[in-house]
């Protein structure tokens, strides 16, 4: 199959082999699992069981709030411990809503686990609401909704289903080894998915770093029409959805806008699986596979793990560290984010825990002034200045930040990853995302305060002047009635004379 | 000699005409003028600033009796826009990024007088006679009014917490300031 | 926002090459070429070369000191030590002392730290205090000596050339040995309304060009092993094609039609390409990474500019080079060549549209 360029991009090193070769392995069950209502992009989960409540394996634990938005299920049978705020999987280390469960060890299924269904007969809609129920979100990390994506077909004349395969994170594993170990299964999940999108056509892209997991998904797909397995050049960032798609249909996507604009939708090969057992097996998506790995990890491993565990529980599994590590992520060394504290709970889309050794990791030398080289310029795959927007950003302009593209940004890190200055570009992009959100907010509420004031400066206005009314009124009424009172007094006096 | 007075008259006639023009025509309206300084404002009336609300602090700010950073919950945004607008320099060193404070009511000392919520600007503030109050966090603009005027003392300011809604990534230390620390 | 230790943003994950290590490879591409120099003209080369350096790593130094910013990060970059290096390559070899001092002084402090240091300069900082000198002391700037490689006999000992170098005493007559450049003996010539072809073949001969033994600044003589250099920068990823091949191909292609239109005045392409700084500054100068656009067409257009000015200011203006001149010329377009050539952003037009799908929506 023809493939087309994609701009820029970066070659890491990929230290794959660190945990290629380890089959997923079984986490034992852990004491406490802290499960989040917020694992997905949207609303939060609203939680529907209470302290002390006995809850079995699959059972709807919080449900969904809107369209964007997905259920949580207890990944195993035990007590909920309680409801409360717990270190959120986020850089900030801030807490977030969390139901925490004591297992009871006896992993025991609830009884209202859905019906299996025919998958290649069941109807669209139906698969996309199982995906609903089954709260199955993007496993590649970006967490968005998964019935949702599911659905665009209403919307939008869609060709192709994408399934993205890449990996291109160095150090993860965990696409490649679920690919290599269930390759029927993906398979399935992968044409249910076709299914419900009603495409004619399927591409399982793959890097080419993967030989083994292409040739294992070939012989799952060979007999399957409109199915193709693709092998894509390893070049960091493979897997976004945009540049995958660019690679694999030369097309690309309109800025801030969908795949779907162009016909194409991006699924990842883990959530393949989990919608093959949610539509399959009836099963909600409670557990997933995550890569631990790095030079200072003992015996790095790929692990299926309930959700809610927390991230100590795996590298203990994974024989604990053998050196200090210099750095502790959640996720890829790419686009991963630094671990806040060792109690942080796995969920739906962390699919790694790496500890770098100082040796693998950037080192902390010193930050440099921008020389203009323009290697950032030539690694962006957006085709982006990020030395422009960066030097925009520190000086607090926003706005010329915006107009040079920073909405456009997709984050890879690709222009960090190069810059021989070791200028944090991915942090002042961020920084500036979220200001301009912050800048956006506050001037919201400045005119939500200005109406407020402005209703109560009238209110007050008007009731001072039915005050003055009513002051007005009685003091009328008084001089009448004095008035009267003078009148008898005189006709009285009359009389009297 | 002749030709260079002459030359020179005229050039200072025409150009005194011209500055007579635009003085008539580009003229700016005063009151267009503190209009829109006002629009800019807060308009929370808190008077931090010393007037008696964001009307008369316009004003002040267009008559050039106030300074552009007379404006607390403005904070320095709100000075440098004012800056640009008027086409001042402002030193704006002074003026550290302020994190946003709501009120918060001490419940144990709270007596329900109900002058806090007498004085709130934008109403933020609920309760009534021998009840306690409570603070609408999303009204609240911070301004301290109600501070002032609680007999128990039972009404602080807090920082607005962060959470990870509105968490956002820290700007990255400037490279000299990382040099300087390190050293 | 948070009051925890500061949070270290990715990538996790870094390419090795630091500011250091592309300066590092810069002067290992300029190493052959220099050592050439250096051995064609001899000691006082050698001296001038060491004064040049060493006053940009002092004048850098005393200028950190100063402003109160530490000293270490700003000297172990390197680029004080390139700039030094850079201008030392452009002075007639045998230039007394002073030029290079001054030249360090002009090129760090004037060229480089008002503008706020490394990476902010607007120009290139070589090519400022060059044209300083060449302008203020046209004598000196323009005094060439022919080759004296060390085992010729003309060649002075390392006692004598201290003469030269520093100005002092009866040191071996330099009148005896100076000669114009290959350029200024061209301009000369026409100007007298000979024949470029005349003029040039009586003193020179083509091979000097390729091996560098031809009057001309201490670094540029050397056509092969700056392009050697050029090619090492290029493998290094260091630079990349757009501006020494557009520039070059500039220069080519106009003195290519003039030298049609009329060959005996308008010297041959070969000639514009091989003398004068034109390949120093094609792969060495213009292609200064802070100095030059950022994108790939802007750098073409930034190369094609550079080529076009070095051939206008030869041929029709009063120096007989130019490159110092039209690398300043196009430093200072370079912002506008930033401003209006950016690359093409994903997913939207050049002009900024997003793009407009031609199908898919229902």
């Amino acid at each position: 199959m023809k493939l087309f360029r994609i701009r820029g991009g970066v070659h890491p090193k990929g230290r794959k082999h660190l945990s290629e070769d380890k089959p997923i392995a079984n986490l034992p069950l852990p004491e406490l699992l802290h499960v989040p209502l917020q694992q997905h992009i949207g609303a939060p989960a609203v939680a529907v069981v209470k302290k002390g409540d006995a809850v079995k394996k699959g059972q709807v634990i919080a449900v969904a709030q809107g369209t964007i938005s997905a259920p949580v299920h207890a990944p195993t049978s035990g007590t909920v411990n309680g409801l409360g705020r717990y270190t959120a999987p986020h850089p900030s280390g801030l807490p977030g809503r969390t139901i925490t469960i004591r297992t009871d060890g006896r992993d025991a299924w609830t009884d209202d686990l859905p019906a299996p269904m025919e998958p290649f007969t069941s109807s669209p809609q139906a698969i996309a609401q199982r995906v609903k129920d089954a709260g199955i979100v993007g496993m590649g990390g970006a967490t968005f909704p998964s019935a949702v994506k599911l659905n665009l077909g209403d919307r939008y004349d869609l060709h192709t289903l994408i399934i993205n395969g890449a990996e291109c994170e160095p150090y993860l594993t965990c696409d490649d080894r679920l690919m290599r170990e269930h390759p029927a299964d993906v398979a399935t999940g992968v044409r249910i998915m076709a299914r419900a999108l009603e495409v004619k056509r399927t591409i399982i892209a793959i890097e080419a770093n993967k030989p083994d997991a292409i040739r294992r998904m070939r012989q799952a797909v060979k007999d399957l029409d409109g199915v193709q397995v693709v092998e894509v050049p390893t070049r960091y960032p493979m897997g976004s959805e945009k540049h995958l798609t660019q690679t694999l249909l030369g097309l690309e996507t309109p800025a801030r806008g969908l795949t779907a604009e162009i016909g194409a939708v991006v699924h990842n090969a883990a959530t393949a699986f989990a919608v093959y057992e949610a539509v399959v097996k009836g099963r909600p998506l409670i557990s997933r596979v995550v890569t631990i790995s790095g030079e200072a990890v003992t015996n790095p491993a790929n692990l299926r793990v309930p959700i809610g565990t927390p991230v100590a529980q795996l590298l203990e599994y994974a024989g604990g560290l053998k050196t200090e590590p210099e750095r502790l992520l959640l996720g890829g060394p790419m686009m991963g984010q630094p671990l806040a504290d060792l109690k942080v709970p796995v969920v739906k889309g962390t699919n790694g825990v790496l500890a770098l050794s100082g040796l693998e990791a950037a080192t902390k030398s010193v930050k440099a002034s921008c020389i203009r080289c323009a290697s950032c310029v030539d690694a962006c795959p957006c085709g982006l200045v990020p030395l422009d927007m960066a030097a925009a950003i520190r000086k607090e302009e926003m706005e010329i930040a915006t107009q040079s593209g920073l909405m456009d940004c997709v984050g890879c890190g690709s222009c960090a990853y190069v810059c021989p200055s070791n200028i944090p570009l991915v942090q002042y992009f961020n920084y500036a995302k979220g200001r301009i959100t912050y800048l956006q907010r506050a001037e919201h509420k400045q005119k939500e305060t200005k109406r407020l004031a402005e209703l109560r400066t009238e209110r007050m206005e008007r009731i001072a002047a039915a005050k003055r009314e009513a002051m007005a009124k009685r003091k009328a009424e008084q001089a009448r009635k004095k008035a009267e009172k003078a009148a008898k007094n005189q006709h009285q006096e009359k009389a009297t004379v | 000699m002749i030709s260079a007075i002459v030359s020179l008259a005229l050039l200072g006639l025409g150009l005194g005409v011209m500055l007579g023009f635009a003085a008539k025509y580009l003229k700016v309206e005063a009151g267009a003028l503190v209009q829109e300084i006002e629009a800019m404002l807060p308009g929370s009336q808190c008077g931090q600033c010393g007037f008696p609300g964001c009307g008369p602090a316009a004003e002040a700010v267009a008559n050039g009796q106030a300074q552009v950073t007379m404006c607390p919950p403005g904070g320095r945004t709100l000075a440098q826009a004012l800056a640009d607008m008027l086409g001042v320099s402002a030193d704006l060193s002074g003026m550290e990024e302020q994190a946003p404070q709501v009120a918060f009511i001490n419940e144990q000392l709270c007596i329900g007088c109900t002058k806090c919520f007498k004085r709130c600007p934008t109403d933020a503030l609920v309760g009534a006679n021998r009840q306690i109050h409570v603070v609408i966090k999303d009204a609240c603009t911070g301004c301290g009014k109600c501070v002032d005027v609680c007999p128990t003392e039972s009404i602080l300011l807090r920082d607005v917490p962060v959470t990870l809604e509105t968490w956002y990534w820290p700007k990255p230390p400037e490279p000299f300031d990382e040099i300087r620390l390190a050293s | 926002m948070t009051t925890s230790p500061p949070i270290i943003g990715g990538p996790f994950l870094k390419q090795s090459p630091s500011v250091s290590h592309i300066m590092l490879v810069v002067m290992l591409a300029l190493t052959p070429a220099t050592l050439y120099g250096l051995y064609q003209f001899g000691w006082p080369a050698v001296y001038l070369f060491f004064v040049t350096v060493g006053s940009a790593l002092l004048a850098e130094t005393a200028w950190l000191k100063m402003a109160g910013r530490p000293v270490w990060p700003a000297l172990h970059d390197g680029s004080a030590l390139l700039t030094g290096w850079l201008l030392a390559m452009t002075l007639p070899p045998w230039a007394p002392w002073w030029i290079g001092v001054l030249g360090s002084l002009i090129a760090i402090w004037l060229g480089k730290q008002v503008f706020g240091g490394l990476g902010q300069n607007l120009f290139n900082p070589a090519m400022v205090a060059r044209v300083v000198l060449l302008i203020s002391f046209p004598v000196h700037m323009t005094a060439f000596v022919v080759p004296t490689p060390f085992m010729d006999l003309n060649a002075p000992g390392p006692i004598e050339s201290l003469a030269v170098t520093f100005d002092y005493g009866v040191g071996p007559s330099i009148d005896a040995l100076s000669s114009a450049s290959v350029l200024g003996h061209i301009k000369t010539e026409v100007g007298r309304g000979a024949e470029w072809t005349a003029a040039f073949s009586s003193t020179f001969e083509m091979r000097g060009f390729v091996f560098g033994a031809v009057p001309g600044s201490l670094g540029e003589t050397s056509g092969l092993l700056l392009i050697l250099g050029g090619l090492l920068l290029l493998g290094a990823r260091i630079i990349t094609w757009h501006i020494p091949v557009s520039m070059l191909a500039a220069i080519a292609v106009l003195a290519g039609v003039m030298n049609a239109v009329d060959p005996l005045t308008y010297p041959s392409a070969t000639v514009h390409l091989l003398s004068g700084a034109t390949l120093l500054g094609a792969f060495f100068i213009a292609t200064d990474l802070v100095t030059s656009p950022v994108s790939p067409l802007g750098k073409i257009v930034f190369g094609a500019g550079c080529g076009i000015l070095v051939y206008v200011i030869r041929t029709w203006a009063g120096y007989p080079e130019g490159v110092a001149f039209a690398v300043l010329l196009m430093n200072a377009a370079t912002p506008l060549i930033d401003r209006y050539i950016k690359p093409r952003v994903y997913g939207r037009t050049r002009r900024g549209e997003p793009l407009v799908p031609e199908e898919a929506v229902k």
